[in-house]
């Protein structure tokens, strides 16, 4: 007698997102990105910075909600308003910056919420509290004491345990975000050995890196995320480092770039010889002449901004020399704006803008000095006026008639044209951005184009550091990659190529 | 290559740098008892009456009211939070209890009223920064302004003298400990085993070291902030009991400044002001013991009584250093 077996219901996928969009003022990051993950499978999520796969992973764990789109776990519907309730339907995301207690125990950590107590009293019982603990421990394969302080804990010995945490919590989709970046070649290895092991035992994961080798030897499955969508999606057999580099990279580039007038003088303006400051940049040696525009391109961690702040005298370099127009600078930002130098920096939010202060009130802020008369250095308010009246319509500042309105209520667009017109009224020879156009939207980026074109073209010399590859391309003379600290190349005009200057940015092992 | 590597690349040696790191920051740990020390010797040698029984016991009973009201602190800047009211609320406490005691009321009742004015005044801080938002900080000065009128409200600005009911605690010992002591110590030891063996404690540890993580983790942080103000109000009331019962009398300025001693006591003891680190025992205890130790030599050198102030000065200034040392060593 021959039972048929019931046919299998098939397991509905792990994980489902789609059509997931969402803005971020006006600005599109993520445009209906549609992602599959089978159960025990590790999906690779590879993109360049900006293409969005910070925010799609908020969303999946429960940190941001998304404008639209679906998501399903386990074919029941997932709209998680919390951390805790993306943690409770089984996603564990274990970030780039743990959320340990470093002041805790390593089981002190793991049973924060839910400690075994003796007899119901509210004492903890440290004898079942340890031998949980060893046994979350001995899951990851992390041989220490469950006694141990965290903050005595490697890197990799942290990361051990915050994924303990999550197995513990009954973890059916484990996020890694960037996990190999503090580890050494050993403890990277262990823990690829653990997501193997993980694996078989059918737990999913979203394994996030730039280490493209890690990615196609570790995941099952790779989706390749550019500008907000999936571009490519496919079993990690069909990819090698060249096609993920290629979809990374394609896109066409938007008429937004003005076409340069004026070519740059042969003058050296800023001109940076072996400067290195210790476990942060090394050997930086290049030159910004008159009028020229310069682009800086690299990941995260490559030490682009360390780099600006160490032109703009805010750290101090331990070697080296940095001259502008032939003499050397010294001394703090103060000195170096008296010079000629000025800064904009990548977070305008945080220390680029005074946010409560009126748009005439920062517009005049590195120029106080020179508004005011002497002997008493009190301000000339009608020159200060006049000065703040006159940048914000060189920097077309739209919309604000009223200069007296907090400069918080503006837009992201307007509030770097006024970060902008700032440090033009103090008439740089040298100025330097960090991510000039982040967070604003398409308009007013062509805008800042121009005016960086117009600043270039009347003789200023400008670094512009970003990790907008096209935006580099679109207006720079010359284009320097960054890489763990130190130069990897420099590409005259001419030889701009996306993929070239993208492999010079990736990590080494990689490229 | 990753972070670690290219350190390592650029010359920077990361593993020597956190041993030279972890190594200060328990040296600067120690430095309290090494004061300790320190002061007990230098002062010993110079009059033989300081090392002595006698003196002993003096500055026990005299560290007993700091020692409780310190307890109660420490909950409260493991939060990072601080509480400036704590001897606003002794004096309100000890007013109305003087009065209690005045009319009549045994001691028991008038001590009951006085911790439940500590309580009370606490929640009211509770409320100001867990439902208002209040920095704690703003709050708790707040607090103590309404306490020291009301306190002066209800004395009437005159002194109360407690009728020698309530001087027998204070004047009591057994086995050769001040009464006083004893419950300072009993304070103490319930406090450190609050702190270190229940769910409650160690979230409080959590909290202090990253708020907003303890948050995703699923700590209850508005339950755990509201509990610490309400245990340093009640702290606060029992602490005034105590000092009460030494001083036999409520002035106008009773209780004044405890709060600063409170948490000089606290932070020499090892707790810090950014929240996360600190412990009852050994630390704020001996800490307590430390400040009345330093006074208690002051007075057997007979030191000029206009330099006490400088002097106070003086150790929360290092307290302060050594913590803000220890915690930026800790980055």
């Amino acid at each position: 007698m021959s039972t048929e077996a019931s046919a299998a219901t098939p397991t509905p996928p792990r994980v489902v997102l789609e059509g997931v969009r969402r803005s971020f003022g006006g600005v599109a990051v993520l445009r209906g990105v549609d992602v599959t993950i089978a159960a025990g499978e590790v999906l690779g999520l590879v993109g360049e910075n900006g293409a969005g796969k910070s925010t799609l992973m908020n969303i999946l764990g429960g940190d941001l909600q998304p404008d639209a789109g679906a998501m399903r776990v386990e074919g029941r519907a997932f709209q998680p308003r919390s951390p805790s309730d993306a943690r409770n339907a089984g996603i564990a995301f274990v970030h780039q910056e743990l959320t340990l207690f470093p002041n805790l125990t390593i089981a002190e950590n793991l049973q924060l919420v839910r400690f075994p107590r003796r007899a119901g009293g509210p004492w903890i019982n440290r004898t079942v509290s340890r031998r949980l603990a060893a046994q979350s421990l001995e899951r990851v394969g992390l041989q220490r004491s469950p006694n141990t302080r965290v903050e005595r804990l490697s890197a990799g010995e942290r990361q051990l345990v915050e994924i303990a945490r999550a197995l513990d919590s009954d973890a059916r989709v484990l996020i890694l975000d960037e996990p190999t970046t503090s580890l050494g070649a050993s403890e990277r290895d262990r823990l690829h050995r653990l997501v193997r092991e993980l694996r078989l035992a059918g737990l999913s994961a979203i394994y996030i890196s730039h280490e493209l080798h890690d990615v196609l030897r570790e995941c099952d499955r790779i989706a390749v995320l550019r500008d907000g969508a999936v571009v490519a999606t496919g079993s990690a057999g069909d990819f090698s480092v060249d096609s993920l580099v290629r979809h990374m990279v394609g896109r066409e580039v938007r008429q937004l770039y003005p076409a340069r007038r004026s070519s740059p003088a042969l003058e050296p303006v800023l001109e940076l010889r072996d400067v290195t400051r210790r476990g942060v940049v090394r050997g930086i040696t290049f030159t910004v002449h008159r009028g020229e525009i310069v682009g800086i391109f690299g990941l995260m961690g490559a030490g682009r901004s360390e780099l600006t702040r160490v032109i703009f005298g805010l750290d101090r370099h331990t070697s080296g020399e940095i001259l502008l127009q032939g003499a050397s600078l010294r001394g703090g930002p103060w000195q170096r704006i008296a010079r000629g130098l000025a800064l904009v920096t990548e977070d305008r939010r945080l220390d680029g803008l005074c946010l409560e202060a009126s748009v005439a009130d920062n517009l005049a802020l590195a120029s106080l000095r020179t508004l005011s008369r002497p002997p008493l250095g009190i301000l000339h308010r009608t020159a200060v006026d006049a000065a703040v009246r006159q940048i914000g319509a060189d920097v077309r500042l739209t919309g604000t008639a009223d200069l007296e309105a907090p400069v918080a209520r503006l837009s992201g667009g307007n509030q770097q044209k006024v970060v902008l017109g700032k440090w033009l009224l103090t008439r740089p020879r040298v100025l330097v951005l960090d991510e000039p156009t982040r967070g604003i939207d398409v308009g007013a980026r062509a805008e800042i184009y121009q005016l960086l074109q117009r600043l270039a073209d009347s003789g200023t010399g400008l670094l512009v550091v970003s990790s907008d590859l096209d935006e580099l391309m679109g207006i720079s003379d010359r284009i320097l990659v960054m890489r763990h600290g130190d130069i990897s190349g420099s590409f005259e005009p001419g030889s701009l190529e996306r993929e070239r200057l993208l492999r010079a940015a990736l990590p080494a092992s990689v490229a | 290559m990753n972070v670690r590597e290219l350190k390592t690349a650029l010359n920077y040696d990361v593993d020597a740098t956190e041993r030279q790191r972890r190594l200060t920051r328990q040296a600067l740990g120690a430095a309290p008892v090494v004061l300790f020390v320190l002061v007990v010797c230098i002062v010993g040698l110079q009059s033989e009456r300081f090392v002595t029984r006698e003196t002993a016991v003096q500055i026990m009973a005299q560290a007993a009211p700091t020692v409780v009201v310190a307890v109660g602190m420490t909950f409260v800047l493991l939060t990072a939070g601080v509480d400036l009211s704590v001897g606003a609320l002794m004096f309100v406490g000890a007013g109305l209890a003087g009065h209690l005691a005045v009319a009549g009321w045994p001691l028991g009742l008038a001590a009951g009223v006085m911790v439940a004015v500590g309580v009370a005044g606490g929640f009211v801080n509770s409320v100001l920064v867990t439902r208002l938002g209040l920095m704690p900080f703003v709050a708790t000065l707040a607090m103590l302004y309404i306490g020291r009128g009301a306190g002066r409200w209800i004395t009437e600005t005159r002194a109360i003298n407690l009728p020698e009911s309530f001087l027998v605690l204070g004047a009591s010992s057994w086995l050769g400990v001040p009464t006083v002591a004893w419950i300072a110590s009993a304070v103490a030891v319930a406090g450190q085993l609050v702190l270190s063996s229940t769910p409650f404690g160690r979230q409080l540890y959590a909290l202090g070291a990253n708020a907003e993580a303890a948050r995703k983790v699923g700590v209850n942080t508005a339950r755990v902030t509201a509990a610490v103000y309400i245990v340093s109000g009640a702290c606060a009331g029992l602490g005034g009991l105590l000092a009460l019962s030494q001083l036999g009398a409520v002035s106008p300025r009773f209780g004044e400044l405890y709060e600063f001693d409170a948490i000089t006591a606290a932070v020499l003891g090892g707790t810090s002001l950014y929240g996360g680190h600190g412990r009852v025992l050994p630390g704020t205890v001996l800490g307590a013991l430390l400040l009345k130790t330093v006074f208690s030599a002051l007075v057997s050198v007979q030191a000029n009584p206009y330099l006490y102030p400088l002097i106070t000065a003086a150790i929360i200034f290092t307290a302060v250093l050594v913590d803000t040392l220890r915690t930026r060593l800790a980055d």
